[in-house]
């Protein structure tokens, strides 16, 4: 009974704190909303009017054709004809091109005689993320090329195999991606900085020591924090969901009850990381650069922006223990995916373990300071 | 002021006002028509508590922000139209002396040299005598962090020195200093004065410490309500002062608050085992203390500045109620069943005992074999300058940090292993009233009194005596940030005292509260005491020893002192017909622990 009437205490205490200073309430809702719409935008990997030229050594009709056909797409942009190695190199260098297509001398010979084609993409590499965007929408052409090619000469199979497939985004928006993951990181670096900066603000005005000298215990105090933080939490994910649902038009594909457990078991974890941080950090701007310490490579190693699959081994390993890392798969897949309980389970479990692994780490060491 | 004063003045402010916007929009009042000025080779004291506008005056002669309103005159120059030209004549020492603590003595001193562009060539004989003044020449390549307060305070002193100023203008030299280090800035002071004819204006929340100067201006809550030469406000004093003793088997204190009460006394305090006190009207008159057999005592500063302050309560409580200096018109009342004894002596009934107490922090010992006892019902001191390990024992009693070694049983119970049960038998006030600024006074309550589990028909009747006793009924909807110091002050005591603690802890509940504040505090623990609560309480004022039943005085982590403050007196020799103050003892106890220690080696 008394446990119960405390933690409500310290629930109310802590969501009169954040809602009744007009600065701390702005910063838990215009800073989550604005990013959710500037990343949005800002951080898409969509291709427009990508140059590219062709080293077409072949001049047949299926080269011509298929040139015709990358030129028809909205995505790349012709920029010319070269005629040798030498030219190739000197347009990726000097980036007038992102893409050189090479199409070789026996193209249309052998796609006609053996009915097996091969063509060549140059790409600049310089940025892998558009690279590997041209490379999608370059095989997307391809295998439209190969479906035509293949009805028209009643071929039992595809004359050039396309390696890449995109799966449930088949317009290669890229924002379909992106938007629902930021549900995941904007809430993320929420969580983490207002459970740090809010015990770091009753350290500093020393009504932590005050709280410490009250009967609630450890636990207490942590449920105190977590409960406040969790609702906030939920509160700001569900305003990214509708500005994703609605603004951005992506449709929902799964179950809210899952997305909601799954979300709730996340934002646990996330408080948990705040909490670890705070436990180590003594004022509000050590625990403000305790956040960013964590939340800078929590965001890169998420997959978010970079495939997990392309990153070194090594740092392929660091990947398992960044809760954003599950989190970004667990929307994908309950939103665009429409996974079950059974689906997302494989990243329920670690978040879990980490979530427990923090929590009871940051108890611990709030009972360790006094004993 | 007259024009001839005026024009040879090294200092000259007139009619300045400066305020600041509040968060919440509403401008504060930070200083309010002040006028001063400052003759050469004096010394001017600032007085008054935190927030009363002494900071802001200083930063302003010191050109580091602007006056509002009014003018300010360094050695003739206007500080607004030639700031750099200014600075450049003023030495200025910030509160917490302005050092980098980690760099040396040394090198601070360099730094300090290198902003006021002194010569290389010329330091040596520069710094010789300032570190022959401050004894600090054995520490040159000591890292200023790791030196003493005291020490800290006469480097900070120095490097101001590097060069010589037209003006010495410091921020609250001696607070928190330990009283050995307090007299020796004041020789430095006094000779620099003296021989070097420097002007000096320092502010200061001691009152003591007015009676030293050459002037002294009080300020409150950013007026001066009263300047001139300090020997004025001794003279308002003149005939009025007296000391009585207490009868056999009654403690000093509680006299103390039995006078402060009666009409016709201004003012009370408990000091050498007797009772000081100042009465309304001159000796010509009949005296209320007549029946006491007064023996006249030498009038202070403080007892003519308790003279101009508005009156008592008990003679004026309806103009007053409004006014956050007023003390709410009835004592407040705690365990309202229990029986007040005339008598309030503390049983033998151990409610805290430490025993062999350390704490260090790495290498630094802070709380060094410290072992005492505190009885029931006993108000019990912890007093000692800063960086004693005051607070450190505190933190260790309240359950707050783990001792390295030693026993320390709070209520019974092992503090290391104290439960919730035992919290739910002790109330704290920390430093600053540690409050949630966010929430409403109310808020606060509401929230402590759940904390302590307070529900139903109990928590109504204790919230209700807590905004009655404290008088918070007016301010229960005011964001507790922005409420006036002493109310969170009494806020802060109302949310220790809800759940009725058998122990109360405060720590430094009076440092940077007006004198008038002060008393009214004290007169709230003496009831608390008489009504059967055990509080422990430290402070860096000694005199505030006197208040105590029994005390410990700490310094650099070892008991100097323990025992009644009749008993740690006894360790100084009185000087004249005055009885030694806590102060003398202090300096009487270092200088003869020093003296041994001299002797051994």
């Amino acid at each position: 009974m008394n446990v119960l009437l405390r933690i409500i205490a310290l629930v109310l205490k802590e969501l009169a704190t954040v809602f009744k200073e007009p600065r701390s309430r702005m910063t838990i809702i215009v800073p989550p909303l604005l990013q959710m719409f500037v990343f949005g935008y800002a951080a898409s990997f969509d291709l427009h009017q990508a140059r590219f030229a062709v080293w077409d050594q072949d001049h047949g009709p299926a080269a011509t054709q298929l040139i015709s056909d990358m030129r028809a797409s909205n995505v790349f942009l012709y920029a010319g004809e070269v005629s040798s190695p030498a030219a190739v190199r000197r347009c990726i260098d000097n980036k007038k091109v992102m893409m050189v297509l090479e199409i070789p001398a026996e193209f249309q010979r052998n796609l006609t005689s053996r009915g097996n084609g091969r063509v060549e993409a140059i790409v600049d590499g310089r940025n892998s993320n558009t690279a590997g965007t041209a490379l999608i929408y370059l095989s997307s052409i391809i295998s439209e090329f190969n479906n035509q090619w293949r009805a028209a000469n009643h071929l039992p199979r595809a004359p050039v195999d396309a390696v890449v497939r995109a799966w449930y985004n088949p317009e290669f928006e890229s924002r379909w991606d992106i938007v629902p993951g930021l549900i995941g990181l904007l809430t993320l670096l929420q969580m983490i900085l207002l459970t740090a900066m809010s015990v770091a603000r009753e350290r500093e005005q020393g009504t932590l020591d005050q709280l410490l000298v009250t009967p609630m215990g450890p636990l207490e105090i942590i449920a105190g924090k977590c409960v406040p933080t969790l609702l906030i939490g939920l509160g700001q994910a569900t305003a990214a969901l509708l500005v994703a649902r609605f603004w951005f038009g992506i449709p929902f594909a799964g179950s809210y009850g899952v997305l909601y457990l799954g979300l709730g078991i996340f934002l646990l974890a996330s408080i948990g990381v705040g909490l670890f941080v705070s436990t180590f950090t003594a004022t509000m701007q050590q625990a403000m650069l305790g956040t960013f310490l964590f939340m800078v490579p929590f965001a890169i190693l998420s997959g978010l922006t970079t495939p997990i699959t392309s990153m070194p081994p090594l740092v392929q390993h660091i990947t398992l223990i960044d809760p954003l890392r599950y989190a970004v798969t667990l929307i994908h897949e309950v939103y665009l995916q429409a996974y079950g309980l059974n689906g997302i389970w494989p990243q329920l479990w670690p978040l879990m373990l980490i979530a427990a692994a923090t929590l009871l780490w940051s108890s611990w060491a709030f009972w360790r300071k006094l004993n | 002021m007259n024009i001839a004063d005026a024009s040879t003045a090294k200092l000259r402010c007139a009619h300045v006002h400066r305020s600041f916007r509040r968060k919440n929009g509403s401008m504060l009042r930070a200083v309010v028509d002040v006028s001063l000025v400052a003759r050469p080779g004096t010394v001017t004291a600032l007085v008054g508590p935190d927030g009363a506008g002494k900071t802001t005056l200083l930063r302003m002669i010191t050109a580091l922000i602007t006056p509002d309103q009014g003018s300010i005159e360094v050695a003739g120059l206007n500080v607004v139209k030639s700031p750099a030209a200014v600075q450049a004549m003023v030495g200025y020492m910030p509160q917490r002396f302005g050092l980098y603590e980690d760099l040396t003595v040394e090198e601070n001193l360099n730094l300090y040299a290198d902003l006021h562009g002194v010569r290389p060539g010329d330091r040596a004989a520069i710094y010789e005598p300032l570190m022959k003044m401050t004894a600090l020449a054995p520490f040159m390549h000591r890292l200023a962090g790791r030196l003493s307060g005291g020490m800290k305070q006469k480097l900070g002193l120095a490097c101001t020195l590097v060069r010589t100023p037209e003006l010495l203008v410091l921020d609250e030299p001696t607070v928190g200093v330990d009283p050995v280090s307090r007299r020796e800035l004041w020789e430095i002071i006094t000779r620099l004065v003296g021989d070097n004819g420097l002007t000096v204006l320092m502010s200061t929340p001691y009152l003591d410490e007015a009676d030293r100067c050459d002037a002294a201006l009080v300020l409150y809550e950013g007026r001066v309500i009263s300047d001139g030469p300090p020997k004025a406000m001794r003279d308002l004093a003149a005939g009025r002062v007296f000391r009585v003793s207490p009868p056999v088997g009654q403690t000093p204190r509680y006299m103390q608050a039995r006078l402060m009460a009666q009409p016709g006394i201004v003012d009370a305090v408990p000091e050498g085992g007797q009772v000081r006190c100042v009465t309304a009207t001159g000796s010509q008159t009949v005296n209320p203390l007549a029946n006491l057999m007064p023996q006249a005592a030498v009038p202070r500063f403080e007892d003519g500045f308790m003279i101009t302050l508005p009156q008592k309560p008990h003679t004026d409580s309806s103009a007053n109620a409004a006014d956050h200096k007023t003390p709410p018109d009835k004592t407040p009342v705690h365990n309202s069943n229990k029986n007040q004894t005339s008598n309030p002596a503390a049983s033998q009934d151990p409610v805290v005992e430490v025993h062999d107490l350390v704490r260090r922090f790495g290498e630094f010992i802070a709380v060094n074999h410290v072992s005492f006892t505190v009885r029931r019902r006993e108000i019990f001191g912890l007093l000692g300058p800063n960086g004693a390990g005051k607070s450190t024992t505190f933190r260790m009693l309240c359950g707050l940090l783990p001792p390295t070694s030693g026993t320390l049983r709070v209520a019974g119970v092992d503090a290391r292993r104290a439960g919730a049960a035992a919290r739910q038998r002790l109330g704290y006030v920390a430093q600053k009233f540690s409050l949630y600024g966010h929430l409403t006074m109310a808020g606060n309550l509401a929230f402590f009194a759940s904390a302590y589990g307070l529900h139903g028909r109990k928590r109504r009747e204790r919230l209700a005596w807590a905004i009655e006793e404290f008088g918070l009924a007016d301010y229960l909807q005011i964001l507790s940030g922005a409420a006036p110091g002493g109310y969170k002050q009494r806020l802060a005591m109302a949310c220790a005292l809800l759940h009725e603690p058998e122990l109360l802890f405060l720590d430094e509940p009076t440092s940077g509260v007006d004198p008038l504040a002060r008393r009214e505090f004290w007169q709230l623990i003496n009831t608390l005491a008489e009504c059967g609560v055990t509080v422990v309480v430290t402070t860096h004022f000694m005199e505030e020893a006197e208040y105590c039943d029994r005390l410990i005085i700490l310094n650099n982590g070892r008991i100097l002192a323990q025992g009644s403050p009749a008993e740690v007196r006894r360790h100084a020799t009185a000087k004249g017909s005055q009885p030694p103050t806590m102060e003398d003892a202090f300096i009487a106890i270092v200088e003869a622990s020093a003296a041994a220690a001299g002797g051994k080696a």
